[in-house]
């Protein structure tokens, strides 16, 4: 397979990748880690005249964890996530979900910028995000705005970035309670048939809070707060998992394909969102 | 056509420099500009890891780097890592368990292998099928492939006992 030719540019900071993103226009693609992008050039489903590696560009990976947040830089890759066990111990969700992405060699490359500033509904860190309450934080000519993880999809491929920005971080407030990434695939590496994001909250017996998101059950991932609002106040008993998982099943809206046609998919959604829930409430 | 680059790539502990279009892949950079033709064109999605390298001390598919983003890099390919004269532990092994039968996919599990006991040198049997995921095999049913990298562990951590 051969790509179209492009032009390359690997600039050291972030003035230079704005410069060219100025200059080029939607003529222009950030890239990260390459692990979506560079397939889509290979099949000549993307065409980049201008393709910007973003791997000199300072201050994109890191991982800071203070007091009540966490930020982490674009150039994260899913490896770094895995590894990194100050992070694993205060949000294991992401290393969960992290190990439930692609194979090892893509993990080495593929990054969290790169995941959810891509728009497709089948990465995982998206609803993960949502499920967080994450904010991304998105560099632009005209300086730095932040838009929540929640506000940021509009259709599969087509986000609220602008195409002169470059997300640059993804910043979450430290989760708390039990969590869960829970993934239903038809072999490893693949994309999610479906899977879900729980992050809950247990105080007394009962649920003091739930966020759910639910990935590739529709064109942009799926924060359902209809189901978490299911489980409040609940001992997340049978009835309350019903409940959520019929809210959920409100929300999605799948379409056949390959992984199978609408009613599997939502049969499936179901089992993984109440097993997830279950796992979460466990932990919690 | 776009312009070339001026490429500097340290293979096998080589330096290379030459000009490309910053498009060439990877692996077509290795087997047909540099005629190191160990790593295999398998799928050429990113799936089979046939392809695969250790790049800056990473094991990627070599299909799913462009040539640009390696300039300044070093890779080890399976040439790297052993000769007929001098087998690596893993070559050893497979050989020795009949890790593989076509061998189409061995030099890539033979170079994710090596990164994965650099990472886990005594890894379980599941902690095995799951670091090497990313490569297929349609031939052995995988089971003598865990057998040979477990076998491989097993002598390489008597070496370094040995050694110490």
């Amino acid at each position: 397979m051969i790509p179209a030719a492009f032009e390359y540019h690997r600039p050291k900071d972030m003035e230079g990748v704005l410069a060219v993103l100025n200059e080029h226009g939607d003529d222009a693609r950030v890239m990260a880690g390459g692990h979506s992008l560079i397939p889509m050039m290979k099949l000549r489903m993307a065409d980049v005249p201008h393709l910007i590696d973003l791997q000199d560009v300072g201050g994109l990976s890191g991982i800071d964890i203070s007091a009540d947040s966490i930020r982490i830089g674009a150039m994260v890759t899913q490896a770094d996530i895995i590894d990194h066990a100050e992070l694993a111990s205060v949000a294991p969700i992401l290393r969960e979900a992290a190990l439930q992405i692609a194979d090892p060699q893509v993990r080495y490359m593929g990054t969290v910028g790169g995941n959810v500033a891509n728009g497709d509904p089948g990465n995982d860190m998206p609803g993960l995000m949502q499920c967080l309450d994450a904010t991304f934080t998105l560099v632009g000519a005209e300086g730095e705005r932040s838009v929540a993880a929640r506000d940021f999809y509009e259709a599969a491929y087509m986000t609220a970035r602008e195409d002169e920005e470059v997300l640059t971080a993804i910043t979450l407030p430290r989760p708390q309670g039990g969590y869960a990434y829970e993934k239903q695939k038809r072999k490893i590496g693949d994309y999610a048939t479906a899977a879900a994001a729980v992050q809950i909250v247990k105080d007394g017996n009962v649920c003091g809070s739930a966020a759910i998101a639910m990935t590739n059950l529709s064109d942009v991932p799926v924060f359902s707060e209809a189901a978490g609002a299911a489980l409040f106040g609940t001992s997340v008993d049978d009835t309350a998992l019903k409940s959520a998982v019929s809210a959920m099943l409100d929300d999605i809206d799948p379409t056949e394909d390959n992984r199978g046609p609408v009613a599997f998919k939502r049969h499936v959604a179901g089992v993984i969102l109440r097993r997830a829930i279950e796992r979460a409430w466990s932990r919690a | 056509m776009s312009k070339k680059m001026h490429i500097t790539l340290t293979v096998n502990g080589k330096e290379e420099e030459f000009l490309a279009e910053p498009r060439e892949l990877l692996i077509y950079t290795l087997r047909e500009r540099l005629n190191i033709t160990g790593p295999h064109i398998g799928c050429e999605t990113s799936h089979c890891g046939a392809c695969t390298v250790t790049l800056n001390g990473k094991s990627v598919k070599s299909c799913t780097m462009f040539v640009a983003q390696a300039d300044g890099a070093e890779v080890t390919t399976i040439e790297g890592i052993g000769g007929p004269d001098s087998l690596h532990p893993l070559q050893e092994a497979f050989k020795e368990h009949h890790g593989l039968q076509c061998g189409y996919c061995t030099p890539g599990m033979i170079t994710r292998a090596v990164k994965l006991l650099e990472e886990n040198p005594n890894p379980t049997e599941e902690e095995i099928r799951f670091g090497m995921a990313g490569n297929l095999c349609r031939c052995t049913g995988y089971q003598n492939i865990v057998k040979s990298i477990l076998a491989a562990a097993a002598e390489m951590n008597a070496a370094k006992e040995a050694a110490e």
